[in-house]
C-alpha cells in the first residue's frame, strides 16, 4: 500500500492558494506558443502534461487527447507577482494573474524555503500600512484648490498667458544680505552670491544606476535633456547613489543632473576623477541622509542586481550592497552642515548648490531650523521625502511601518521658517507619493501652496517607463533583479525589453501634460508665478486636515 | 473695484478738488466711504510743518487716553484743529464722536535727535496709540507724521464731505499733495483701518484691485518690520513693500516696480542688469504681486507715483498741465478737475511702466 503521506501532504506544504496571486489559465484558448512561460521572469508558471485521464469528465469529452497545460508552481521562491507579463504576451488571452485574497504571504515571505529566517523584502512604495484597507484617501486628496479668481480678480488664460514656472535650488539671501550697492538710480552688484539654479519645479528623483537598469536610467536622462533643450522645461534629475557614466560627467549636459552623495559614496571615485575634465557644472550636489520609503535604513542593492557594469561604475565587488544608515562619522546636524561645506569647497568651488535630503520625520522642523540658522548659510535646499516614496529594495517592515507623511512636514517647515522671517531662504522640495494616483501636477500645486518650492517624482517615472507595480501588491519585485519590464534589473536579456526611446518619449509627454495642467491650476488662482506658501488658495474637505495644515475647511 | 486718485499742485488746493476728482467716478458703485491723505499742508497747519501731526477719529474716552499717553511720552501739544462738523440728519455716514488733528513738539530728548530716531519714535507712538484705542474700543489713529493729515470715514463720499464741510473751501485745509479714495474695502470687513490710503513713515499708498499674493506678502512682512501690521486690507502689503524697498533697503524707486512685478525670468536673463534683477527676485519673491492692481503712491519727498501690475487689469490714467498733475482710476475724474489739459498727453501706464511726478511737476515715465 502506498504511504498515506503521498496523498495527504504535511500542513506546511505549499499550495498555490497560499500565494498572493493565482494564475488563471484557460486551456481551451491556449495555442501552446510558450510566450507566457518565456516572459515570466519569476518562473511562476510552467507547461505540464496533465495526468492521463485526469478526470472522468475529461476522459469522456476528449478520450484520445492529452494536451499540455500551463500550471502555476506552488513555491514561494517562484510566487507569481501579478505583473501580468503572461497576459500581455498571450496571443489568445488564455492566461492572466488574479489577486488571491486567501494568501498566506505575510507568513510565507519570512519562513518559506529560500527566504526562511530573513526579513521580507520588496520594492515599490512605502507607507502602505499607514493607509487603511481599502485605502483611505491621501491627505492631498482631501485638499482642493478652492480660491478661484472670479469677477474681482479675473482668472488667467492658461493657454495664452505667460507663466513663470521656475523654482529655486540653492541658498537664497535675505534682501539685506544681497551684495548690492546703490549707484545713482541703479543697483550694482558688489560681491559674490551663493549659486542658485532656477529650474522647473519638478526634480526627477534619486534613482541610481543599479536600482534602475542602464536603459531605464538612460531613458530618464534622455527625457531630461529633451525637456531642457526642446521643450523649454528645465527639469533636472538626481543621479541617485550609483554614480554617473563618465561620458555624461564630461559632457555639457551634466548641468541637467544633480550628483547625489549618500552614505555608501558609491560612484564618487569616478565623479572626483572626472572633475578636471568637467565642461559644465552639475545642477547641484545632493547629500542624501535618508529616504522616505525606508527611513533610518541605508540603501540596499541586492547581489542579483550588482552586475559587472554596476561593479565598475560604483567601484564595488559583486555582492549585496548595504549603504550604512548614516554617513560615516556624521553624528550631528552641525557636522552635516560642515560636510556640505567641505564637499562644496573641495569639489565644486562654491559654484554648485549643495542640498540635503532627509526622510520626512517628526523631527524635520528641528533639522530645518538648524539649517536655516546655520551661520555659514551654505545649505542650498532641504529635500523632504515622505513615507509614500518608492524604493528599489527595502525590508517590508521598514516600508510599511516606518516613515512620516510628507504633507504636514512641508507645512510645518514652511510655517517654522515663516515665523522667523526665513521662508524662501532654503528651498523646500517635497517628494514621496507625488503623483501616486497619476495627478502629479495637482499634487505638486497643492504642496507648493503649502510651502514647497517644488516636488520630486520617482516612482511615477518608472510607471511612465512601463512599470506595472502598484500600491496594492502588484509586482513590486524591484528587489529581485527580475523586473519583467527591464526597468529595475541588470539582466541583459530583461533590460532589452525596455525601449529607451519609447520610455523617454512617455516621460517627455507626461511632463508636457504636467506643464499644461500646472498652468490650468495657476490660471484659476490668478497667479503667473508659483504660489509658494499660498495656503489661502486651498481648502480642505476634511476638518482634521484643515486644522492640521491651517487651511480653510469647506463642505 | 475701488476708485483711487491723487493730485499734485504747485499751489495748495482744498480737499474739494479731490472730491471733484473722485465723485464722477462713483457711478454704479456702493459709495461706501471716503478717505484722503494730505501732504505739504497750508492753512491751519502751515505754522507747524516740521512738527508731527496726529490724525485721530475717536470717542471722548479715546481722546482722553491719547492725551494722557502723549503727555506721558513727553510730547507737547502745539496746536489742535477739530473740524466744525455739520451733523445734520439724513447724512449717509457713520461718524465718530471726535475728529482731532494735533501738532506736537517732540519730547525733549528727541528735539535734537537724528532723523531715524524721530521716525522710529513717531511710528512706535502711532502703533502704541493704535493698540491703546483698540483695547478700549475707543477710536482710530491714522497717521502721525509732520505735515501729513489723514481723514477717513465710512459712508457716502458726498455726505462725508458735507459733514466735514469740505465743500466750503475756507482755506483752513489745504495741501499740495492729496491722495484720495472713495468706496470702501470690498473683499474684507468694512472697517476704517481697511480704507485706503494707507500710511507708514511718510509713505502713502492706495491701490485698486486685489492682491492675490496677500498671504505670501503678509507672512513675510509681518516678520521683518513692526510697522507692517493691521493687514485689514490686502492692499496694505503694497504700502509695506514700498516702505521696505525705499526706506529699509534704501533702493532707488524703480526697484519697487521690479520687486512687485518682476520681469519674466527668461526676459530678465537677457538684460545687462539681469543678474541684479535675478538676485532681487530670488531674495524678495515673497513680495511679488500677481495682480490685478493699480497703485498710486506718495513718497516722503513729495513725489507721486503710479503703476499697474503685470496683468494690467485695473484702470489708471495720469493727466497734467503746467500747474497740476492728477493720477486716478478713470479719465472722467481728470475731465472734472482739469478739463483744460491737453488730453493727448494723458498717460495710461503700461504694465511695465512706472510714472513719477516730482515737485517741479515734471512727469517721468520709466519702463521696466
Amino acid at each position: 500500500m502506498a504511504p498515506v503521506k503521498r496523498y495527504f501532504p504535511t500542513a506546511q506544504a505549499l499550495a498555490v492558494n497560499d500565494l498572493p496571486w493565482l494564475v488563471r489559465h484557460e486551456p481551451e484558448r491556449c495555442v501552446l506558443c510558450g510566450a507566457c512561460t518565456a516572459s515570466c521572469t519569476f518562473g511562476a508558471i510552467e507547461a505540464a502534461l496533465p495526468p492521463a485521464g485526469a478526470s472522468a469528465a475529461e476522459r469522456e469529452l476528449r478520450p484520445q487527447k492529452r494536451r499540455p497545460i500551463i500550471v502555476q508552481k506552488a513555491e514561494a521562491a517562484h510566487a507569481c507577482t501579478g505583473c501580468g507579463m503572461c497576459e500581455k504576451t498571450c496571443p489568445t488571452g488564455a492566461i492572466r494573474p488574479v489577486r488571491n485574497g486567501d494568501n498566506r504571504w505575510a507568513v510565507l515571505s519570512r519562513t518559506a524555503k529560500g527566504c526562511a529566517g530573513e526579513p521580507a523584502r520588496r520594492g515599490g512604495r512605502g507607507g502602505q500600512n499607514a493607509v487603511e484597507k481599502p485605502p483611505r484617501e491621501r491627505t492631498l486628496d482631501a485638499i482642493v484648490i478652492g480660491r478661484i479668481s472670479q469677477m474681482t480678480d479675473p482668472a488667467l488664460d492658461s493657454e495664452r498667458h505667460t507663466f513663470d514656472l521656475r523654482a529655486p535650488l540653492g541658498r537664497l539671501l535675505r534682501p539685506g544680505e544681497l551684495p548690492l550697492r546703490v549707484d545713482g538710480e541703479r543697483l550694482a552688484l558688489a560681491g559674490e552670491t551663493p549659486p542658485v539654479r532656477w529650474i522647473y519645479p519638478v526634480i526627477f528623483s534619486d534613482m541610481s544606476i543599479g536600482a534602475l537598469s542602464t536603459r531605464a536610467w538612460e531613458a530618464l536622462a534622455l527625457a531630461v535633456a529633451y525637456l531642457n533643450e526642446e521643450c523649454g522645461l528645465p527639469v533636472v534629475m538626481s543621479s541617485g547613489e550609483g554614480g554617473v557614466p563618465t561620458r555624461l560627467l564630461e559632457s555639457e549636459r551634466l548641468r541637467y543632473f544633480i550628483l547625489q552623495i549618500a552614505s555608501g559614496h558609491f560612484g564618487w571615485n569616478r565623479i572626483i576623477e572626472s572633475l578636471p575634465r568637467m565642461k559644465a557644472q552639475p545642477a547641484a550636489v545632493l547629500i542624501k541622509v535618508g529616504q522616505g520609503a525606508k527611513p533610518g535604513d541605508g540603501g540596499l542593492l541586492p547581489a542579483a542586481k550588482v552586475a559587472p557594469h554596476i561593479q565598475a561604475i560604483r567601484g564595488v565587488p559583486g555582492a549585496t550592497l548595504h549603504s550604512p544608515p548614516n554617513h560615516q562619522g556624521l553624528y550631528s546636524i552641525e557636522e552635516a552642515v560642515q560636510k556640505m561645506h567641505l564637499s562644496m569647497n573641495a569639489a565644486f568651488g562654491f559654484r554648485v548648490p549643495v542640498a540635503v535630503k532627509c526622510a520626512a520625520s517628526a523631527t524635520s522642523v528641528a533639522v530645518y531650523n538648524n539649517l536655516l540658522r546655520d551661520p555659514y548659510h551654505i545649505c542650498g535646499g532641504f529635500f523632504l521625502d515622505g513615507m509614500l516614496g518608492g524604493t528599489g529594495a527595502a525590508y517590508a517592515v521598514s516600508l510599511e511601518h516606518t516613515g512620516h507623511p510628507v504633507v504636514s512636514v512641508v507645512r510645518d517647515c514652511y510655517r517654522a521658517a515663516t515665523a522667523q522671517g526665513l521662508q524662501g531662504r532654503i528651498p523646500l522640495w517635497a517628494g514621496g507619493g507625488v503623483g501616486m494616483h497619476g495627478d502629479a501636477a495637482a499634487d505638486a500645486f497643492k504642496l507648493v501652496c503649502l510651502g514647497a518650492d517644488g516636488v520630486a517624482l520617482g516612482r511615477l517615472l518608472l510607471q511612465l517607463l512601463g512599470c506595472v507595480g502598484n500600491e496594492h501588491g502588484r509586482c513590486n519585485a524591484c528587489n529581485t533583479g527580475l523586473c519583467p519590464l527591464g526597468i529595475c534589473t541588470q539582466d541583459e536579456r530583461l533590460v532589452r525589453r525596455l525601449d529607451v526611446d519609447k520610455g523617454a518619449q512617455a516621460v517627455v509627454d507626461y511632463m508636457r501634460a504636467f506643464d499644461a495642467e500646472l498652468r490650468k491650476l495657476l490660471a484659476p488662482v490668478g497667479n503667473s508665478s508659483l504660489p509658494v506658501g499660498r495656503a489661502d488658495a486651498l481648502v480642505a474637505t476634511r476638518k482634521d486636515v484643515a486644522e492640521r495644515l491651517g487651511i480653510s475647511y469647506a463642505c | 473695484m475701488c476708485r483711487i486718485g491723487a493730485i499734485k499742485c504747485q499751489e495748495a488746493v482744498p480737499p474739494s478738488l479731490a472730491l471733484k476728482l473722485m465723485l464722477p467716478q462713483q457711478e454704479g458703485h456702493d459709495n461706501s466711504g471716503f478717505a484722503l491723505v494730505m501732504q505739504d499742508l497750508e492753512g491751519a497747519f502751515s505754522h507747524y510743518k516740521d512738527m508731527p501731526l496726529l490724525s485721530l477719529a475717536c470717542t471722548p474716552e479715546g481722546l482722553r487716553l491719547v492725551n494722557e499717553h502723549m503727555a506721558a511720552l513727553g510730547f507737547v501739544q502745539l496746536a489742535q484743529w477739530t473740524p466744525d462738523v455739520d451733523a445734520r440728519p439724513g447724512l449717509n455716514m457713520a461718524a465718530m464722536p471726535r475728529y482731532v488733528f494735533s501738532n506736537y513738539d517732540y519730547p525733549e530728548s528727541f528735539r535734537l535727535g537724528v532723523q531715524k530716531e524721530r521716525e522710529d519714535l513717531l511710528l512706535d507712538t502711532r502703533l502704541a496709540l493704535r493698540r491703546l484705542l483698540e483695547e478700549h474700543n475707543a477710536g482710530y489713529v491714522y497717521s502721525f507724521w509732520p505735515d501729513v493729515l489723514t481723514l477717513k470715514e465710512i459712508g457716502d463720499p458726498a455726505d462725508i464731505a458735507a459733514y466735514f464741510r469740505l465743500w466750503n473751501d475756507d482755506g483752513r485745509l489745504q495741501a499740495r499733495n492729496i491722495v484720495a479714495q472713495c468706496r470702501q474695502n470690498t473683499n474684507y470687513g468694512i472697517v476704517r483701518y481697511a480704507a485706503h490710503p494707507f500710511f507708514l513713515q511718510g509713505h502713502t499708498l492706495c491701490a485698486n484691485g486685489e492682491n492675490t499674493m496677500f498671504t505670501r506678502n503678509r507672512e513675510f512682512q509681518q516678520s521683518v518690520h513692526r510697522g507692517y501690521t493691521g493687514f485689514e486690507s490686502d492692499s496694505q502689503c503694497l504700502l509695506y513693500s514700498l516702505h521696505y524697498v525705499l526706506h529699509e533697503l534704501g533702493w532707488p524707486l524703480k526697484y519697487y516696480k521690479h520687486v512687485l512685478t518682476p520681469l519674466p525670468a527668461a526676459e530678465a536673463a537677457k538684460r545687462e542688469d539681469g543678474e541684479v534683477l535675478g538676485l532681487i527676485r530670488e531674495s524678495l519673491a515673497q513680495l511679488e504681486i500677481n495682480g490685478p492692481n493699480a497703485v498710486i503712491g506718495l513718497l516722503p519727498d513729495g513725489r507721486l507715483l503710479a503703476m499697474c501690475d503685470a496683468k494690467k487689469l485695473r484702470p489708471l490714467v495720469v493727466g497734467s498741465h503746467d500747474k497740476m498733475i492728477a493720477m486716478t482710476s478713470e479719465v472722467c475724474g481728470l475731465n472734472a478737475v482739469m478739463p483744460e489739459r491737453d488730453r493727448e498727453k494723458d498717460i495710461y501706464p503700461s504694465e511695465r511702466e512706472l510714472v513719477v511726478a516730482d515737485n517741479e511737476l515734471k512727469l517721468q515715465r520709466w519702463l521696466q
